[in-house]
């Protein structure tokens, strides 16, 4: 199994232990990658505030890259696959478009058929590796924990561009992940809501709400940490949990946010240390004590 | 068969609590949610509060959550949600109060739509119609086909926390007269929106445009006002800086410069917006997360700066 994959600006940046995490939980799986290098930032749904033809070309581009490797697409980030998801699905339903699209790319001698096939490792992990084959490759049983998914905005909505009609699972793909390491999927409202980060360095105040509404209310349902195949919502939960809690519930930051690949990596038997998991800024000192006592009995 | 639906009930002339009452309905296939609140209120429970009119989806009195999430429940049928005979989840609209039961009070929807001032402003007096291009008339039929239902405005994750946001319904409104060609006010109407409140407080999360029964895409139309308040000149503003930084990183590498970003977002003289963005880089760096000081650039990132130069400034131009 194989895939061009795209690791998006964060994996790179400011998030570079989802990076790590991911590469030692593919290795576990059996999946290949090759990263297609040339690959531009998806602008986020920011840059195409300013220009969303920009947007497509850049993302269309991307696509173009990878048909050129004839191999599908991997994303380990929720925006970056909402992002170029909709653009696809933009000049999938707009022969004008694409061959617009189309004339741009062709200066640098690229083409798009409208083709290629772009997942979330999410995804790839229900629907290309499969529940059953995923749990052959746990060797901690994980049950007694109680995770909350955290999707974030752009791997579920809108459902059209994402391909939900033809695979449903996805909509519920975070919770069948967490379930089948035999911990519980917390329910909570927030689940599939907004993390704040995209108007953070907008509207702080509303911001830091919404972080400490998410991760309160986890909590309160009995999630042990979060998990979230996002690392925007990551660095918004993660990194302004203490803020925004202390704001506004009064309380202290005491929920751990992971990225997918580490909760996966954690029940594969990866060292957590090794997943990065002690690089967030909410504390999991405590969190990895209980998860690796389940190691060691 | 049997339709299984529990309706969150409340009465505040009873009791300050609300609760969930189940109810078990004989239905057709064919039957529409509606149709079966209907048919418990008339068979079953004369005090459970409603309100609908049309029952063809196109007053939009009869939005209220579904498992959920709204929809007009005149336009879903019972069959479609629950498949195999589920149980059906029926609440109020969120981000509104409840009058009584499945009431929402829309008052404040109200207010926030009339405060856009939601018609034609000119000085001009045709002899007789006032006559608009067709092109810019379809490009308006998508968001005319609104019918006020509220269903974006229950599920606006911006509301939620802040009930001074105006929020889609209103700005999808006030985008109908923007891009009016007749319309001659719109450089105010941008002016009042770009501030505190309007255009840059959407979040982007695109529920509005998930729930939408009439493919309105209200945050689409929130986008579009964006870009042409920075067209406008209407550049002072964080959500300018941050949207023309991220652009600007792009050009330059390719990629998402973030420590840039975060500064130019926050602005040079926000000093306890730059005091704060250093207490998490100074907690990341203990935590030994620190971002490169450049982007990791894409191979031959230069094709990408020339991208970006073709279309956006040729857009500027």
């Amino acid at each position: 199994m194989k895939f061009a994959f795209y690791p998006g600006c964060v994996a790179r940046g400011a998030a570079p232990e989802l990076y790590t995490s991911t590469m030692l939980v593919l290795d576990k799986l059996g999946i290949e990658t090759e990263e297609i290098e040339k690959a531009a930032c998806t602008g986020a749904g920011v840059l195409q505030e300013k220009n969303q033809k920009l947007g497509d070309v850049l993302n269309i581009r991307t696509l173009a890259l990878a048909e050129q490797m004839d191999l599908p697409v991997m994303t380990i980030c929720s925006t970056c696959q909402g992002v170029i998801s909709q653009a696809n699905h933009r000049v999938n339903k707009n022969t004008d478009y694409l061959e617009e699209i189309n004339a741009e790319l062709a200066k640098e001698g690229l083409h798009y058929s409208g083709k290629t096939e772009v997942k979330h490792l999410l995804w790839i992990l229900i629907e290309d590796i499969g529940i059953d084959s995923l749990q052959n490759k746990f060797n901690i049983d994980l049950s007694g924990f109680s995770f909350a998914p955290f999707y974030g905005c752009y791997i579920v909505r809108p459902s059209d561009a994402l391909g939900f009609g033809e695979n449903p699972q996805r909509k519920h793909s975070l919770d069948m992940v967490i379930e089948s390491t035999g911990a519980s999927s917390v329910d909570y409202d927030g689940k599939t809501q907004c993390c704040g980060f995209p108007i953070l360095l907008i509207n702080q105040k509303n911001s830091l709400k919404m972080v400490s509404k998410h991760t309160g209310d986890a909590k309160d349902n009995g999630a042990d940490a979060m998990v979230t195949p996002c690392p925007l919502c990551h660095l918004n939960l993660d990194g302004y949990q203490s803020k925004a809690r202390k704001k506004n519930r009064g309380d202290k930051a005491d929920l751990p946010i992971l990225h997918l690949p580490q909760l996966i990596g954690m029940a594969m038997g990866i060292d957590p240390k090794a997943l990065g998991v002690n690089k967030h800024l909410v504390s999991t000192v405590e969190f990895v004590k209980s998860i690796k006592s389940k190691i060691t009995t | 068969m049997q339709a299984q639906i529990k309706v969150k009930r409340f009465d505040p002339e009873q009791s300050d609590e609300s609760f969930f009452q189940d109810y078990s309905v004989d239905v057709t296939d064919e039957s529409t949610i509606l149709d079966g609140l209907i048919k418990i209120r008339e068979e079953q429970d004369g005090t459970l509060g409603l309100r609908c009119s049309c029952r063809a989806s196109i007053c939009g009195s009869c939005s209220m959550r579904v498992n959920g999430s709204a929809k007009l429940v005149c336009k879903t049928r019972i069959k479609e949600v629950a498949p195999n005979g589920e149980v059906i989840s029926i609440e109020p609209m969120g981000n509104m109060p409840v009058i009584k039961d499945l009431v929402s009070d829309m008052d404040a929807f109200w207010s926030k739509v009339r405060s856009v001032d939601p018609y034609v402003k000119t000085d001009f007096k045709p002899e007789a119609e006032h006559i608009a291009s067709n092109d810019s008339m379809t490009h308006l039929l998508g968001v005319m086909n609104c019918i006020m239902c509220g269903a974006c405005v229950s599920e606006c994750t911006a509301l939620e926390v802040d009930s001074n946001f105006i929020g889609p319904a209103a700005l999808a409104k006030a985008y109908r007269f923007v891009a009016d060609p007749r319309d001659e006010d719109k450089n105010t109407r941008l002016s009042k929106l770009n501030g505190n409140d309007g255009v840059w407080d959407c979040t982007r999360c695109l529920a509005c445009v998930e729930v939408c029964p009439k493919d309105v895409a209200p945050m689409e139309r929130i986008v579009k006002m964006r870009e042409l308040a920075i067209e406008e000149g209407y550049t002072n503003t964080s959500g300018f800086r941050h949207t023309d930084t991220f652009v600007e990183s792009i050009r330059r590498h390719g990629r998402l410069d973030e420590t840039r970003l975060a500064l130019e977002s926050t602005g040079l003289k926000n000093i306890s917006g730059l005091i704060d963005l250093a207490i998490i880089g100074l907690k990341s760096l203990f935590r030994g997360k620190i971002p490169p000081v450049l982007p990791h650039r894409p191979k031959d990132f230069n094709k990408i700066t020339s991208i970006v130069e073709r279309l956006e400034d040729k857009r500027k131009d």
